[in-house]
């Protein structure tokens, strides 16, 4: 199933799911002709959106509410914090073209800090899928948590065959090793599974984690792969400050683990604004640009033994 | 209305008058607009909103949401005179026994969903609005909008998108006292005309005097005023109405009185003479 029919689906089969969108109808194009009085487009109104989801949700609904992931978390940031944080309503909140899926949209569309302002949001969950298979496969036990959820959609074409076990909170372990451990999610998961190849070649055993949700997070992964190998790497298209980067150290030192942590992530600017290709290009994120930075910090130790 | 109806809420609303006077002591609470809106929630509790303490939870009650949060003493006074909460829950008022705080929480029953932050709630009826339309149900869902609110750009949204909705079940009151935290409202970002700014937007409007049950009647009776159509109505009213000392100044929006005062504040209520208030004002934005 796409995922406009996994939406239809749920849509058809349980009465409470409700599909918006604050005209942004990218992901759910079809949806309108088939769902009728199940679909509202408030027009170009995230705060509205927002509040009239969580509207909704307290009249028993579930509505997965659609727009542009720095507009949702951003222009209606304090209508997500507000209205779906303080009551905890099981609002979903699917933002599009987040981190360098913007591409050539330039700073304004640029979401790479969504990911650290909604984890910050006391009830309010992460969902960010490797990739199209990845999303469809964590979709439906997402939407029917009975939390809030932020969603980073994803329409990628997969790197892997994901595995079709998906909990909330448990990370999917692509392979661990005893070198290096990267940890990543997102649209990053394909470029981190050829930057692993390539650590391997060179002779590091590296394992690879894509972690799926950022919140609530897979603290027990992270401390395994924390003992078990030299350097973790946390790879991610989001900005180094509150993201994954920070959550694998946070999570390291709330249980007084020792670890190197080395970040691959934008550091205190946006990025070029290109095709999506060119982007990880120039800001150094494809998979070999991202093994070279690895190699690097991995020689330094090799130096120090 | 019958002169007994109209002098049964006027006692009521005398009663909740004396509440939001005695939460304006220790610790204080937004007395200006809690007094300008008394009126206004006596008459929607008791006489047009199918909403009471045995329906709570029904589908198919009336929603009203308090959006200018900072006057919720006046929705505590009227729950306790109606039956919602227990009288002496109020001297639980800032205390951490309770959830009685200076913003609507849904801890107290009665109160649809949390507020507090201007320019929210006219989107969380749309949503509410839109569900009970959905499933044809015919409930009334209110809004209850400060002036100054209309300052925030999401009112605006809001308004262009319930009248897209054709949302006839959505009545959005201003509670016009004329006032924002610390200056009159046309001083700063002059309002007028609110009726044709919403008339503009697709709204049907009227206007009524908050303060004179038989006017209020008037507005809420023919409710809406056209299908299809949101409907608003201008409330004017009077900023800290029933204390003429205090009453459409601009410094008494959050005040916190000494026990003395309160008490003659109270006196005052009850015809006494004019009180000599000493207790600065504390804006709190």
């Amino acid at each position: 199933m796409t995922y406009e029919e996994i939406l239809k689906d749920l849509v058809e089969h349980d009465k409470r799911f409700m599909v918006l969108t604050a005209e942004n109808r990218a992901a759910i194009r079809n949806l309108p002709d088939q769902i009728g009085d199940r679909f509202i487009d408030t027009g170009i109104t995230e705060q509205t959106l927002v509040g009239v989801s969580a509207g909704l949700a307290l009249r028993g609904r579930i509505p997965v509410a659609h727009a542009l992931a720095t507009f949702l978390t951003m222009r209606a940031f304090e209508f997500i914090r507000t209205d779906v944080g303080i009551s905890g309503l099981p609002v979903k909140l699917v933002g599009g073209f987040s981190g360098f899926l913007s591409e050539a949209n330039g700073p304004t569309h640029q979401a790479i800090e969504d990911v650290s302002i909604m984890r910050g949001i006391p009830n309010v969950n992460v969902f960010c899928p490797a990739d199209e298979e990845d999303m469809l496969i964590g979709l439906r036990k997402v939407l029917l948590s009975p939390d809030p959820f932020y969603i980073r959609y994803i329409n990628t074409k997969p790197a892997v065959r994901h595995s079709k076990d998906f909990e909330i909170g448990k990370a999917e372990l692509i392979g661990e090793g005893t070198d290096i451990t990267l940890l990543t999610y997102g649209l990053m998961f394909a470029e981190a599974l050829k930057a692993r190849e390539i650590l391997e070649m060179s002779g590091y055993s590296t394992g690879l984690v894509n972690m799926r949700t950022l919140k609530p997070i897979d603290e027990e992964v992270i401390l395994r792969a924390a003992e078990s190998t030299e350097l973790l790497v946390t790879i991610e298209d989001h900005f180094v400050t509150g993201g994954l980067y920070s959550i694998v150290c946070e999570a390291i030192v709330r249980n007084n683990h020792k670890a190197e942590v080395l970040p691959i992530a934008l550091q205190n600017t946006w990025f070029k604004p290109a095709l999506l290709a060119d982007v990880l290009e120039y800001e150094g994120f494809t998979g070999e640009a991202i093994a070279d930075k690895v190699l690097s910090r991995m020689k330094q130790h090799d130096y120090r033994k | 209305m019958e002169q007994p109806k109209i002098n049964e809420l006027k006692d009521i609303a005398f009663k909740v008058r004396e509440h939001i006077i005695r939460m304006s002591g220790d610790g204080g609470c937004f007395i200006g607009a809690s007094l300008s809106c008394a009126d206004l929630m006596v008459y929607l509790y008791k006489q047009f909103l199918n909403v009471n303490p045995g329906n709570l939870n029904d589908p198919e009650r009336d929603y009203l949401f308090l959006s200018k949060g900072h006057d919720v003493p006046a929705l505590y006074g009227t729950f306790a005179e109606l039956g919602f909460i227990e009288r002496s829950r109020l001297s639980n008022h800032l205390k951490t026994n309770d959830f009685i705080y200076w913003h609507p929480n849904m801890n107290i029953p009665g109160i649809e969903f949390y507020s507090g932050s201007l320019g929210h709630s006219l989107s969380v009826a749309i949503g509410v609005a839109l569900d009970c339309k959905i499933k044809g149900q015919t409930n009334k869902i209110v809004v209850v909008l400060g002036d100054g609110e209309l300052n925030e750009g999401s009112i605006w949204e809001g308004a262009l998108v319930a009248a897209a909705k054709k949302l006839d079940n959505i009545v959005a009151v201003v509670d016009r006292n004329k006032f924002q935290a610390n200056i009159e409202t046309e001083k700063l970002l002059p309002l007028e005309s609110i009726s044709a700014k919403f008339e503009a937007f697709g709204w049907k409007t009227s206007t009524a005097d908050g303060h004179d049950f038989e006017s209020l009647e008037r507005s809420f009776s023919n409710l809406p005023y056209e299908k299809d159509r949101p409907s608003l109505i201008v409330a004017e009213t009077i900023r800290g109405k029933g204390l003429p000392s205090i009453e459409a100044q601009a410094n008494r929006w959050f005040v916190n009185f000494s026990a003395e005062e309160v008490r003659e504040l109270l006196a005052e209520l009850h015809g006494g003479k004019t009180t000599t208030l000493t207790s600065e004002e504390i804006i709190a934005r």
